[in-house]
């Protein structure tokens, strides 16, 4: 690569934000319940492009955010989206061969177990109330919103030319 | 990159961190200050997803008529003057319940101002019943504060930001207090039920509560203000082999449709009867 000095953190920084804002958006009760992981998506979309730049730290902190936004317990998130970050930076290289569909089917499982993940401590301090299988529906969604978000991401990293 | 070469001890790293920030949070305060940090981040989104709200109801306010202003003017101030005469007989029965109470020797009931906050954001978990509202520490809120909303409770502030403030609602699943039956004083748990009812918790069969009873809180567990209407009971069943009665309740608060709160703040000091004396008076 030509100039391989990192750029467009700011970029990276405001795309989550807005993504932060469509997951407090308010919306109808029953869409609550297949709300997208916004913040996820578009994190999953920075590891995949900027692997060398965007990893478990980021993912750290995004949760971390992402708990005081919702109002869960600090770490909650944190804890899950590092893994998430994980997960997809020891698969970038196949995800970025994958057909849209098997993208489509890696990101449903990675939100799901993601999400799981967070269920189970936000189930450790007792505050869950519907069982686990719930977090099938926003992984669901997650997964048919994942194309568009890549979409649309792809245009801001050309846009603004975030490396 | 070495960073990039090995990401499993960041993994490692930053599950070990979790670990020990989940469970600092729940046991201790001490991560108080980071979320406190983050708050000033997660304030502005909060606003902004409220926006649209916000400016609807601003287009509604400019695009009424002269005319239903005046109507709704009209309608305010008959009713504004039906709650004057209302408070009016307040004070002075206040006054004479102060004076009883001296005689009994127990102590005065504290007096309350309020604060008011708007709504700004609700729970996007179906898991929790919490709102976001637009006032912080900054306004004196804290952790623990009582909330309520024109007709009753609605929750109380679970984590107080800097400019904006998480309140938990009465329905919440993992939220319970304790109540009485206004008509004749019985004691009781009243816990959410996870969506918009309640329920109250370890009846005997045999207790004197009927549909329809008003529950006020009691003030014991020094959390909520005596006295606040909390909830009406919906149903009463008795199962004949069940240890307990099946009672339910709806919150007396409006709290799916009440765009502003009020915030219970306590004064330091209990609201002497000479004071009140004063006030009678007057």
């Amino acid at each position: 690569m030509r100039g391989d000095r990192p750029s467009g953190t700011g970029v990276i920084i405001v795309s989550l934000l807005i993504a932060a804002l469509l997951e407090v958006v308010p919306l109808p009760e029953a869409l609550n319940w297949v709300r997208p992981e916004w913040m996820l998506l578009v994190l999953v979309y920075w590891v995949l492009a900027l692997p060398r730049r965007i990893g478990v730290l980021w993912g750290f902190g995004v949760g971390l955010y992402h708990d005081v936004l919702v109002g869960t317990t600090l770490g909650q998130w944190g804890l899950a989206f590092a893994l998430g970050a994980y997960v997809m930076l020891a698969a970038y290289k196949r995800m970025r061969v994958f057909t849209s569909i098997q993208q489509c089917a890696v990101v449903f499982l990675l939100v799901g177990t993601v999400s799981l993940l967070a269920y189970m401590v936000q189930e450790s301090v007792g505050r869950t109330l519907y069982p686990p299988y719930t977090i099938l529906y926003a992984s669901f969604t997650s997964a048919l919103f994942w194309r568009p978000v890549c979409a649309v991401l792809r245009w801001v990293q050309l846009r603004f030319l975030v490396r | 990159m070495t960073a990039s070469a090995n990401p499993l001890y960041r993994l490692v790293a930053a599950l070990v961190l979790s670990v020990i920030v989940i469970v600092l949070d729940q046991r201790t305060p001490w991560a108080e200050p980071v979320r406190h940090v983050l708050a000033y981040l997660t304030a502005p989104i909060h606003y902004v997803a409220h926006l649209p709200v916000d400016s609807g109801q601003w287009l509604t306010e400019q695009a009424q008529s002269r005319s239903s202003l005046m109507e709704e003017n009209q309608r305010l101030q008959r009713q504004s003057l039906i709650l004057e005469q209302k408070v009016q007989r307040l004070a002075v029965l206040e006054a004479e319940n102060v004076r009883l109470r001296e005689l009994l020797n127990s102590s005065a009931d504290l007096d309350a101002n309020v604060l008011v906050a708007e709504i700004i954001g609700v729970d996007p978990d179906p898991n929790r019943q919490e709102l976001v509202i637009n006032k912080g520490t900054g306004s004196d809120v804290f952790r623990g504060q009582a909330v309520l909303d024109a007709q009753g409770l609605i929750g109380q502030v679970v984590d107080a930001g800097p400019l904006s403030s998480r309140v938990l609602l009465l329905t919440d699943a993992s939220h319970a207090m304790s109540v009485q039956v206004n008509r004749n004083g019985v004691r009781a748990v009243l816990a959410g039920n996870g969506q918009t009812g309640l329920r109250l918790l370890y009846v005997p069969d045999t207790a004197d509560i009927e549909e329809g009873d008003l529950l006020v809180s009691t003030g014991l567990g020094q959390r909520y203000p005596r006295g606040y209407p909390v909830g009406t009971v919906t149903s009463v069943r008795h199962q004949s082999g069940a240890p307990y009665a099946d009672i339910t309740a709806l919150p007396t608060a409006r709290i799916d449709r009440a765009s502003h709160v009020l915030l219970v703040q306590p004064t330091q000091t209990p609201a002497s009867p000479l004071t009140r004396g004063d006030a009678d008076a007057r």
